[in-house]
C-alpha cells in the first residue's frame, strides 16, 4: 500500500516538475484583431502583427534595427546594372501542410501577388519586376524592368512572403507558411492560436510551443489582462496614461519604443473644400501638434511635419513649414472664402488615439471658426469599406503604420485622392535611384512637397509602448516593419 | 376619481422633487450659463484635481468637469425627454385604443408588446443605433421604441377599470362612439397614472441614454454627455478617479430624484395606483 503511495507520489512529481522548467506558451494582447490572415491579399497591420515571420517568412526579412537579413533566400547577386536579382534558396525548407518549399512557390506567389486581380496592398514591391525565372528548384531569378532602390528592403515585407501554390486560396482563415509556428485555431472575436512547427527548418530555433494572440480593444482591460497575468504581453498599448503606472511596476517591462507609424488627419484632396490647398494650410495652421501629443498620447510620441518616419536616415523635421498659427488660418480661410466659417466631418476609428485626437482637432478647428463633426467609425471593415474603399468622407484620422510608405501620396485611386504629377515624378525617380545619398536627397524634397501642400493633416509619430512580463526576453522594443515576431521569444526561467 | 388629484406631500416627493428640481435647474442654466465654455480644451490644465480648477477638476483635455457636467446633463435631457414622449405618444394610443375596442386588436397590441418586451432595453436600443447610425436621432428613436409597450400596457390596464364604470357604461349605452369617450372620459381620469409612468420611464431613458453614449452610440463627441465622460474616464481612474466618480455621482442622483419623484406622485395622487404602475 504504502509502496503504491510512493509510486503515485513519483508519478506525480514527475509530472509537475515540468512546470518548473521554463515556461514554453506566451498570449500576446493586440487591441484589433486582423480582418484574415493572409497579408499577401490586404492591408491591415493587424494582419502582419499576427502572421509575418511568426507563420509566414520571406526571401528575406526585416531586423529588430530596420535591416535587411536573408531568411528563405539564404544569399543573393544583384547584376552591376541592378537589374538582375538572383536569390539561392535555402534547402530542406517544407511548408506546413507537407509540401516542398521551392522556386516554382517563389515565381507562384510573385506572380499572384503582381497579377491584375491581384488585391495585394503594396503592390509598388512588385511594379519594377519584369520577369520571374526558376533555372533549377533552388534558383529564382528576377529580372527588373527599371533599377528598384528599395527592392530587397521592400521583400522583407509581410506583403512579400512565399506562399504556395495548392494553399494560398484559403489562406486568409487557414494560413500555410514556412514560419516556425503552424497555425492551430482562430476563435473569431477572441483568439488566435499557434503552435510550434516541428518540421521547421532552422532546427531549434524557437523556445516557444504555443503562441496566441488575444484581441483586446478596451486599454483597461488590456492592463486588466496583463496585471490578472492573463496576457504576457502587450506589444502595442493603447492607453498611454495607463503606460506609466505599468512602468513603475516591477512585474513588467516597459518600454516606449517606436512604430513606423505616422498618425494623420487624410483629407479628400478631390472634394470641396479641401481640393483647395489654402483650406488644407488653414487646417494645419490651426493645430497645435504639442498639445495634441499631449491630449491625445500623454506626451509619448513626437510632431510631425509631413509623411516620414523619424526612425529612417531620410527623416527631415518638417513641423516648421506650417506651424501652429490660428491666425494665419483665419487669414487662409478668409481668402479661400470660408471667412464666415466652415462646417465639415471627421470619420474618426475608435482607437484612443484616433478619437482623441478627433475631439482636440475639432476643439482647435473651432478656434479658428471651422466646425468639425465627429461620426464614430468602425476599424477596421467600416473605415475600410466607407473610407479606404469608397473615399466617402471629408477628414478622417489613421496611423500609416508600413515603413516608407511616403508614395501612397502618388498612388492613383487611394483614399486621399490627392493628385500631384510633380510629387508622383519624383518619387517614381527616388525609387528608381540606387545611390543612396541621392535617394535620400529625393525623399528629402519629397517630405519638403507634402509638408507644403498637405494633403493630410500631419499630426505625429505613434509610440510603440510595449509592456510584458520582466521575465520575458527576445520581444521587440520598436516596430520597423508591423510585427510580433516571437521567433527568438523566450522566458527566463 | 378626481381630476386634479390633492397632492399629498411625502419624503419620497419632496427628495425626488429636490433631486429632479435640481438636475433640470442646472440642465436648463447650462445653456446660458456654465463657469468655462464646456468644450474649451486646455491642455496645460490636465487632469487637475477638484478644486485645484474649477469647482470639480478638469479632465484630460483640461476641459472643467463642472461644466461638462452641466451641459452633459441638458443633453441628457434634450435625449431623454423627447424619446419618453415619443414613446408615451405611441404606446397611450394603442393602449386607449386596446381597451377601447378589446378582442384581436388588443391581442395582437399586447402580443406585439410582450415581444418587444423580451428584448432589455439597451439591447433594442444598440440594434436600432447599429441600423440607423450613432448620433442623437438614432438615440432618440431607440429609447422611444422600447418605451412604446410600456406605455401600452399601463394605459391599457389602467383604462380597462375606467371602462367598466357605470358612467361609462351609460355613455356607451347613449350610443357615445368609443374614441370620444376615450378622450373625454378615460384619458382625464387615467392621466394621474401616466404621469408617473412619465416620470419612471424618464429615469429610465437617462439610464439609457448615459448607456448608449458610453458605448459610443448617443451624443456625438465633443457634445458633452455622461456616459462618454463615464467611458473616457476609465483609463485614467487610477490617475484622476474624480472623473468617473462625478458624472457616476450625476446618473445616479438623477435618476434618483426621477424614481423617487415618481413613487412619490404615485403615492401623492392615488396609494391604490402602487399596483398598478410598478416600474418595468
Amino acid at each position: 500500500m504504502s509502496k503504491r503511495f510512493l509510486a503515485a507520489a513519483l508519478i506525480i512529481s514527475a509530472s509537475f516538475s515540468p512546470a518548473l522548467a521554463a515556461k514554453t506558451s506566451l498570449v500576446i494582447g493586440m487591441p484589433i484583431e486582423p480582418p484574415g490572415l493572409d497579408p499577401t491579399v490586404a492591408a491591415p497591420v493587424a494582419i502582419r502583427e499576427v502572421t509575418w515571420a511568426n507563420l509566414y517568412e520571406g526571401l528575406v526579412r526585416i531586423d529588430q534595427d530596420g535591416k535587411v537579413q536573408p531568411l528563405l533566400a539564404k544569399r543573393w547577386d544583384i547584376s552591376p546594372d541592378g537589374l538582375t536579382y538572383t536569390f539561392h534558396l535555402q534547402s530542406g525548407v517544407k511548408f506546413h501542410d507537407g509540401s516542398t518549399f521551392d522556386s516554382a512557390d517563389v515565381k507562384f506567389a510573385f506572380d499572384r501577388a503582381r497579377a491584375p486581380t491581384s488585391t495585394n496592398a503594396q503592390k509598388q514591391i512588385f511594379a519594377p519586376i519584369a520577369s520571374v525565372e526558376t533555372p533549377d528548384p533552388a534558383t529564382v531569378v528576377i529580372r527588373l524592368k527599371e533599377t528598384s532602390g528599395n527592392f530587397l528592403y521592400y521583400l522583407g515585407w509581410g506583403d512579400a512572403v512565399i506562399v504556395a501554390p495548392e494553399t494560398a486560396e484559403n489562406n486568409k482563415a487557414s494560413p500555410v507558411g514556412t514560419g516556425p509556428f503552424k497555425f492551430k485555431s482562430w476563435t473569431r472575436g477572441d483568439r488566435v492560436e499557434l503552435v510550434r512547427n516541428p518540421d521547421y527548418w532552422q532546427t531549434d530555433k524557437t523556445k516557444l510551443e504555443t503562441v496566441t494572440f488575444r484581441f483586446i480593444n478596451d486599454p483597461q482591460a488590456q492592463v486588466a489582462a496583463l496585471k490578472a497575468g492573463d496576457l504576457d504581453a502587450f506589444p502595442n498599448l493603447s492607453a498611454p496614461e495607463l503606460f506609466s503606472e505599468l512602468k513603475k511596476d516591477a512585474r513588467f517591462t516597459a518600454v516606449a519604443g517606436n512604430t513606423e507609424g505616422e498618425i494623420v488627419a487624410g483629407m479628400n484632396n478631390a472634394k470641396k473644400p479641401f481640393d483647395d490647398a489654402r483650406v488644407r494650410r488653414a487646417l494645419m495652421h490651426a493645430v497645435d501638434r504639442k498639445a495634441l501629443v499631449e491630449g491625445a498620447y500623454s506626451g509619448y510620441g513626437q510632431p510631425i511635419g509631413s509623411f516620414f518616419s523619424p526612425n529612417h536616415p531620410a527623416f527631415v523635421d518638417m513641423t516648421a513649414v506650417i506651424p501652429y498659427d490660428p491666425e494665419k488660418a483665419k487669414a487662409l480661410l478668409a481668402e479661400a472664402g470660408y471667412g464666415n466659417g466652415l462646417s465639415i466631418t471627421i470619420k474618426a476609428p475608435q482607437m484612443a488615439y484616433a478619437s482623441r485626437s478627433a475631439e482636440l482637432l475639432a476643439a482647435m478647428f473651432a478656434e479658428v471658426g471651422v466646425d468639425l463633426k465627429i461620426i464614430p467609425t468602425e476599424f477596421p471593415a467600416k473605415w475600410i469599406e466607407e473610407v479606404f474603399k469608397n473615399k466617402d468622407y471629408d477628414v478622417t484620422i489613421v496611423a500609416h503604420t508600413e515603413p516608407l510608405d511616403i508614395d501612397i501620396f502618388a498612388r492613383d485611386n487611394y483614399y486621399f485622392n490627392y493628385k500631384n504629377d510633380k510629387f508622383k515624378a519624383l518619387i517614381a525617380e527616388a525609387g528608381k535611384t540606387t545611390g543612396e545619398n541621392a535617394r535620400f536627397a529625393k525623399y528629402a524634397e519629397a517630405q519638403k512637397i507634402l509638408a507644403e501642400d498637405v494633403p493630410a493633416l500631419f499630426l505625429f509619430q505613434l509610440p510603440k509602448l510595449g509592456v510584458w512580463n520582466a521575465k520575458l526576453k527576445g520581444l521587440w522594443e520598436n516596430s520597423p516593419v508591423p510585427a510580433n515576431d516571437v521567433t527568438d521569444v523566450s522566458w527566463t526561467d | 376619481m378626481r381630476l386634479t388629484p390633492r397632492l399629498r406631500l411625502n419624503p419620497a416627493l419632496l427628495i425626488g422633487g429636490i433631486l429632479t428640481a435640481i438636475f433640470i435647474g442646472t440642465a436648463l442654466l447650462s445653456l446660458v450659463w456654465t463657469p468655462e465654455p464646456p468644450t474649451r480644451v486646455r491642455i496645460a490644465m490636465r487632469l487637475k484635481a477638484p478644486l485645484e480648477a474649477g469647482l470639480l477638476g478638469t479632465d484630460h483635455f483640461g476641459r472643467d468637469v463642472a461644466s461638462l457636467l452641466m451641459a452633459g446633463a441638458w443633453n441628457s435631457l434634450a435625449i431623454a425627454w423627447p424619446a419618453v414622449l415619443l414613446g408615451a405618444a405611441i404606446g397611450i394610443a394603442i393602449g386607449c385604443a386596446a381597451a377601447a375596442w378589446k378582442g384581436a386588436a388588443d391581442e395582437i397590441a399586447m402580443r406585439v408588446s410582450d415581444v418587444v418586451f423580451a428584448f432589455p432595453a439597451v439591447l433594442s436600443a444598440i440594434m436600432i443605433g447599429a441600423l440607423l447610425g450613432s448620433g442623437p436621432t438614432a438615440a432618440i428613436l431607440a429609447i422611444a421604441v422600447f418605451n412604446i409597450p410600456v406605455f401600452a400596457r399601463v394605459t391599457r390596464g389602467v383604462a380597462l377599470q375606467i371602462w367598466t364604470l357605470d358612467y361609462i357604461a351609460a355613455a356607451r349605452s347613449l350610443g357615445k362612439p368609443p374614441l370620444r369617450i376615450t378622450l373625454e372620459d378615460v384619458l382625464p381620469n387615467i392621466a394621474g397614472a401616466l404621469i408617473v409612468q412619465v416620470t419612471i420611464q424618464l429615469a429610465l431613458a437617462i439610464l439609457t441614454e448615459a448607456g448608449l453614449s458610453y458605448l459610443g452610440l448617443g451624443v456625438r463627441p465633443p457634445n458633452p454627455s455622461w456616459g462618454r465622460m463615464l467611458s473616457d474616464a476609465q483609463t485614467y481612474l487610477s490617475q484622476a478617479p474624480h472623473l468617473a466618480i462625478a458624472p457616476g455621482l450625476a446618473i445616479a442622483l438623477s435618476v434618483l430624484g426621477l424614481n423617487l419623484l415618481g413613487d412619490g406622485l404615485r403615492d401623492a395622487i392615488d396609494p391604490t395606483l402602487r399596483s398598478r404602475t410598478e416600474p418595468v
